[in-house]
């Protein structure tokens, strides 16, 4: 970046953007919407810069899911901005979304549980037109266990390696930001730190990852930015690191 | 009652039927599976089909199997153009509406084949064809070849499915559409693929059950029962299943007249039918849930 486009750089001043000067690659300001008439999400701000992970933590309900299928265009979106690589994404079909280099991997129902584990990369690699081998290389050397039963159904897999298949598939593609909801949830501690292990190599790697988690503690602790999201609306934001100092967030969010 | 009078008049006139419905199963499951709705309009289209290679056969003077391919054709044409006049038009609505379309649509597409061709009953080729006696077995070349193409035909969407990108995207479609959707599968082009599909299957059973027997008006509608229970039978959504679904009730169809009254065949399908959804609604292979 040269140091004219540094000094063209917005200086706003309550907010998270300032500390962290990267190139923004999600910016959600004042979204609101929802599945039916009423507006769960109360105007959501959210920022991720590249190569960071920010992580989402809040009560059941608080609107986390909705805020991830707000960005993939899945429930009405009636005010604000979300705004991808520099363009305003709202009202986009999945599919342009996909192209526009941001992969999500929904909480329940993320794998094709009738097709191989082959076969669910292969979809993921869908809109691509070439070669796809040195995607699915990729993938296979961050998960090796699935390269092992690549030919099984991802339905008959446990847990942690539908985990991984559901995440195989969204990394096909390339994107430069992906979604994670919940990917930990009803996970073995081992699978647990080994998917937050891969989290945190991906964006080692480059790419700039939006987590939601309910291991709260233990996701703000390597994240670098986390939003705490309660009845549809930001509550908190901060360094991971300040998140859990603080001691209201503590107390309400996180279990003392 | 010998072996192969069993094998003769019973079996293989089952094997037979069983391929056709087989034909008509497949392409319902299909539905089933990817559009999520119970096709009520499949057995009229099996009707268009066959009518339509009676059309090439009696305008070109060629053989029927050479009308077959363009019968096909105008059936893959005539679903997708259903599709987007009709169903699709209907998608966000509830899919009891779009069940009930096709009932309309069944009766529309009856009404054009008693328009054009008239109410009675019509053949491909006149005279009698006798069955010639391979090993003891008496057959057709019209049956052996029914078996055959069923088993074809079947067999090369079944590798489409496997193997080809669009194959798999529609069994990605039927298995998790949400998450299809996500991968940038657009589900227009999923839908038009599998509506042309259906109608090539549509086609080929109501060509082959004319052939094999006399074109009606009413012939593909009353295959409706038998081939819904043959394809909920395999399990909904399960092209293999549909396949061993049709063969069993067309060999139940033509077996059942050894214990009960003739009258009472068509019976069979709807018994079948109600025996699966109460002993294992999954049907044989395990499908999706109706
Ligand atoms: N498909 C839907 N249709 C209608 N309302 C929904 C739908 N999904 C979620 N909601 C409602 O939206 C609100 C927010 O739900 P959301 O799933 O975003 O919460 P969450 O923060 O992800 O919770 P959790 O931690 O349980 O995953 C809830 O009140 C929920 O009942
Ligand atoms: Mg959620």
């Amino acid at each position: 970046m040269t140091s004219q486009a540094i000094a063209e750089q917005p200086m706003s001043k309550n907010s998270v953007q300032q500390k962290y000067s990267g190139k923004p690659i999600l910016t959600m300001t004042g979204v609101r919407g929802g599945y039916g008439d009423a507006d769960i999400l109360q105007g959501v701000d959210m920022q991720v810069t590249e190569q960071e992970i920010v992580v989402i933590v809040g009560p059941n309900g608080a609107g986390k899911s909705t805020a991830m299928k707000a960005i993939f265009g899945l429930l009405k979106v009636r005010g604000g901005s979300i705004v991808v690589n520099g363009t305003d994404i709202a009202g986009w079909k999945p599919n342009r979304i996909v192209q526009h280099g941001v992969c999500y991997v929904p909480q329940v129902n993320n794998i094709f549980r009738e097709m191989t584990i082959h076969e669910n990369l292969e979809m993921g690699a869908f809109l691509r037109k070439g070669d796809i081998s040195e995607s699915l290389e990729r993938v296979y050397t961050l998960f090796p266990d699935l390269k092992e039963r690549r030919s099984a159904l991802a339905g008959n897999l446990s847990g942690g390696q539908r985990q991984m298949v559901a995440m195989g598939r969204a990394l096909m593609l390339n994107p430069s930001l992906l979604l994670l909801d919940e990917p930990t949830a009803g996970l073995s501690p081992k699978y647990m730190e080994q998917i937050f292990e891969i989290t945190r190599n991906l964006r080692d790697a480059g790419l700039s990852i939006l987590l939601v988690e309910q291991h709260a503690k233990q996701a703000l602790a390597f994240a670098d930015k986390g939003y705490v999201l309660a009845a549809g609306s930001n509550r908190h934001e901060g360094t991971g690191q300040e998140l859990l100092a603080d001691r209201e967030v503590a107390e309400m969010f996180l279990g003392g | 009652m010998p072996f192969m009078e069993f094998v003769n008049f019973y079996l293989m006139p089952g094997i037979v039927l069983g391929s056709i419905y087989a034909l008509g199963a497949v392409g319902i499951t299909l539905v089933f599976g990817i559009l999520r709705f119970a096709h009520l309009a499949h057995g009229d289209l099996a009707t268009l089909g066959a009518f339509a290679a009676l059309g090439v056969v009696t305008i070109f003077g060629v053989s029927p199997w050479v009308a077959l391919p363009v019968a096909m054709v105008v059936c893959a044409f005539m679903a997708i153009g259903i599709d987007k006049l009709f169903y699709d038009y209907l998608s966000e609505r509830p899919k009891i509406i779009v069940v009930m379309s096709s009932l309309g649509i069944a009766l529309m597409l009856r009404a054009v084949v008693q328009v054009v061709w008239g109410v009675d009953t019509e053949t491909y080729t006149r005279g009698i064809v006798r069955p010639d006696d391979y090993w003891g077995i008496r057959i057709r070349d019209r049956e052996i070849y029914t078996i055959i193409a069923m088993f074809v035909i079947v067999g090369v969407l079944w590798a489409f499915l496997q193997k080809t990108k669009w194959g798999k995207a529609m069994r990605a479609m039927s298995d998790n559409p949400d998450l299809a959707l996500l991968s940038g599968v657009d589900n227009r082009k999923i839908t038009m693929l599998t509506w042309g599909i259906v109608g090539i299957l549509c086609a080929a059973s109501g060509f082959f059950l004319g052939i094999n027997t006399e074109l009606k008006p009413l012939m593909g509608w009353t295959m409706l029962l038998p081939m819904f229970a043959a394809a909920i039978l395999g399990g909904v959504g399960r092209v293999e299943g549909a396949v061993i679904g049709g063969l069993i009730v067309g060999i139940a169809e033509e077996t059942s007249v050894l214990f009960i009254p003739g009258e009472y065949k068509a019976a069979m399908a709807f018994a079948i039918l109600l025996l699966i959804l109460l002993v294992r609604p999954t049907g044989l292979l395990k499908g999706k849930v109706l």
